[in-house]
């Protein structure tokens, strides 16, 4: 693979936008490529929006993705999917979780939450996958397996191997919660 | 063996691998991981100090004692350390002693854009700036070999995207270090007269370690398609890759200060048109123009945010990419504190009493956004106290009030010594500590008042209350902010008084891992008028819905202080 390829992890602040931007990583560094992740800690993690990058190939420069330069963008939530479109290839794939999740100039008024964002985002010339990520993670367990869910459906999207996928799971993930986010895991891979 | 390691955590590994005994820190974005990952060696003696003053000063004496020492801050931390570090620059080193700082280009989470590298020139320390995450593991063992081959403090320069990036990084074994100590005063008592031929010194050493940046493999040339020359260092060096690949020349800089000159003009003798890419100031730029070396810097790239790959590549290439939108408003999503956070309630208190209130850096400080727009200024840590006193002393007795506001682990860090001299200095004015018990917006670490080390052992605890009547302060108080009522007629009180006053409004951050929090609540939507007070308080769980507010149930943690804002008790525990 000569070209890098470029995914964008986004969402809110507390969705666990960092575990699968990590597992992704782990998943591509045991696939023997160079990888590079970049992520957002700091003040933005208090429900503010949150990015990570995540590059692999041959080998990978900056850190960081750039306006037009992914090829998968992951959306934890569709606000910030539609704020992160303008950073995928045309012909890129976008893989969002349906919820809605308001931010405070919504909240208190100041602003209005754009209607209809997965219709417009399939009117463009990209490929739209849209699920209710958090109602599969809570039948799989845990409202906060969103994550791993969405993880599954990207796992049908690159060319790791299902087993790499559950074996970073198993490194990344603490022993109790292990199970469970294997099964939140299935639930998106099987989409 | 191969890892892949955040640059933070790479550094601690460095460290590690270095046979470093002390690491002592104050956390701050985006420095934090550094001295976390460092505590997770049983090997490294680790601590959090209350500031970074402190901490350079624990790393200064335990080098002093022969030790491989370290201190890890953020950009305008090293504001607060400069002091012992400056004189550390004269005294130099026993064990070798880095001092890392992360410098925050686009402001994610600051107070300010400054460049350390300015720190690194006047202190005439030198400065490792690594690239990605492998060589923060390299520069870092580098950084302990060059402080004690040329007897001084070095800094490594990190960045937002360095420290909080992952790259694969190749480990290896520790190797043990220890020097003996030895009586030496002149080389470690600085004052006047063995100040003088340090300074001397200072200068050789300089020059010395410009020679040595001639040579040094950290500093290289990678030569392609000549008619482009960039010169470069740091992560800008990985976004000039990333845009111009083989169609240009690099000399990527390991250390960026001293910077070498035969080198520079060497390469600028190669290359056509020659450019300078770096983040924050002109520090390379003006030292080829210094040296008459013909760059193009500035002019293409500013000196605010970070520099990206697409504005290399259309600066230079005038590649210009696709790019598709919505095209339609997309509301910002500014961070807010969390639900249930004890500092909602307290701010809804400070905006209600109408007093300019003097803030501090913390999650606290996210209050001056709407809705709650209950904060006048933030400068720096420690600045409330003593910025309400100046404030107070120019308004005058009859003029605006004004109200302190600061957090545990800020007042620890610097809002001490402010309180004293407000109240040496006859002050009248409010100061709120808000204490949450922990250091919240750098993710949780303990301090002074929080009763435990980094390492989670037990330790004393700071106790507040003591410490204010200690110094002097006639009336102290604690709150519970997340009684609305009970803690505006508080601060009311204690402005009225016109006395020096502490109130303490204590709750523990609903984060940690201890706090108990109770089931949410909902809104009886028939008794919801929708009169729209409780989203005055600004809380993520309070939303609306078909014209009623109603209460998200997977963020409320049952706090209640909107329950005592309703006027229509429409709020209320779920049956």
């Amino acid at each position: 693979m000569k070209e890098t390829k470029n995914i964008i992890i986004c969402g809110v602040g507390g969705q666990g936008t960092l575990l699968a931007s990590k597992l992704i990583g782990s998943v591509c560094q045991s696939g023997g490529y160079d990888v590079k992740l970049s992520e957002v800690h700091g003040m933005s993690q208090r429900g503010g929006s949150v990015v990570s990058y995540v590059r692999y190939g041959e080998s990978v420069a900056s850190p960081v993705v750039e306006v037009a330069e992914a090829d998968v963008i992951l959306a934890f939530e569709m606000l910030e999917a539609a704020r992160y479109l303008p950073y995928l290839k045309k012909g890129g794939l976008i893989i969002l979780n349906d919820q809605k999740i308001n931010p405070m100039p919504v909240i208190i008024g100041a602003a209005k939450y754009p209607e209809g964002i997965i219709e417009k985002l399939r009117d463009k010339p990209i490929d739209v996958i849209a699920v209710d990520a958090l109602k599969l993670a809570k039948e799989a367990g845990s409202a906060k397996s969103v994550n791993v869910v969405l993880i599954g459906i990207l796992a049908k999207h690159l060319e790791f191997k299902k087993n790499d996928w559950i074996k970073a799971i198993g490194e990344t993930v603490p022993e109790k919660f292990r199970e469970m986010n294997i099964k939140a895991f299935e639930s998106g891979f099987v989409l | 063996m191969q890892k892949l390691l955040l640059g933070n955590e790479a550094v601690a590994r460095g460290f590690y691998e270095a046979g470093v005994t002390v690491v002592s820190s104050y956390p701050g974005t985006p420095s934090t991981e550094i001295t976390q990952y460092s505590a997770l060696y049983d090997e490294i003696y680790t601590e959090w100090s209350p500031n970074e003053k402190v901490s350079a000063e624990v790393a200064i004496g335990a080098s002093i004692a022969g030790a491989r020492a370290a201190t890890a801050m953020k950009h305008v931390g090293l504001n607060v350390a400069s002091d012992p570090l400056y004189t550390a620059a004269y005294t130099g080193v026993n064990g070798g002693l880095v001092v890392c700082v992360a410098d925050d280009p686009g402001i994610h989470s600051s107070q300010n854009e400054q460049d350390s590298r300015g720190h690194a020139k006047t202190s005439k320390t030198p400065m490792l700036e690594p690239s990605d995450s492998s060589e923060c593991l390299s520069f870092t063992k580098l950084g302990f070999e060059l402080s004690e081959k040329f007897d001084t403090p070095v800094f490594i320069r990190l960045s937002t995207r360095i420290s909080h990036s992952r790259g694969l990084c190749d480990i290896s074994e520790r190797i043990e270090f220890k020097n003996e100590y030895k009586k030496n005063m002149p080389k470690f008592v600085a004052m006047p007269n063995t100040a003088r031929p340090r300074h001397e010194f200072v200068e050789q050493r300089m020059r010395e370690l410009t020679e040595w940046a001639e040579t040094c493999g950290i500093n290289r040339v990678e030569m392609n398609n000549a008619k482009i020359g960039v010169i470069t260092s740091g992560v800008a060096y990985q976004y000039a890759k990333e845009a111009l690949g083989e169609n240009a020349s690099y000399l990527k800089l390991g250390m960026v200060n001293p910077l070498p000159v035969r080198l520079i003009k060497d390469f600028a003798s190669k290359a056509d048109v020659l450019y300078v890419i770096e983040e924050l100031d002109d520090v390379i730029e003006t030292h080829c123009r210094k040296n008459g070396v013909e760059v193009i810097g500035k002019e293409l790239f500013s000196f605010c945010g970070e520099i990206r790959q697409d504005v290399i590549a259309d600066k230079i290439l005038n590649k210009k990419p696709e790019i598709m939108s919505l095209q339609e408003e997309i509301p910002a999503r500014p961070p807010v504190m969390c639900a249930g956070c004890s500092h909602r309630g307290l701010f809804w208190a400070l905006k209600k009493t109408g007093c300019v209130i003097s803030g501090d850096i913390g999650c606290y400080t996210l209050s001056a956004g709407p809705p709650l727009s209950a904060m006048d200024t933030c400068i720096c840590m420690g600045a409330s106290v003593s910025a309400a006193h100046g404030f107070h002393k120019a308004e005058g007795e009859n003029g605006k009030k004004v109200i302190g506001v600061i957090g545990d682990s800020t007042f620890a860090h610097s809002g001490i010594t402010g309180l004293i001299n407000a109240v040496y200095n006859g002050a009248g004015f409010v100061t709120v500590i808000a204490d949450n018990a922990t250091t919240g917006m750098t993710g949780h670490q303990d301090n002074p008042t929080t009763g435990k080390t980094l390492k989670k052992e037990a330790a004393p605890v700071l106790d507040l209350v003591a410490l204010c009547k200690s110094i002097g302060v006639p009336r102290v108080r604690v709150v519970d902010p997340n009684n609305l009522s009970a803690t505006l007629a508080a601060l009311k009180e204690e402005v009225e008084s016109g006395e020096t006053s502490v109130v303490i409004a204590r709750r523990p951050c609903v984060l940690l891992k201890d706090t108990v929090l109770g089931d949410s609540l909902m809104v009886d939507a028939e008794a919801c008028t929708f009169c729209k007070v409780c989203f005055q308080i600004g809380c993520p769980a309070i939303i609306s819905a078909d014209g009623k507010a109603v209460i998200d149930e997977n963020q409320c943690v049952g706090c209640g202080q909107c329950t005592g804002l309703c006027r229509f008790q429409a709020i209320k525990g779920r049956a």
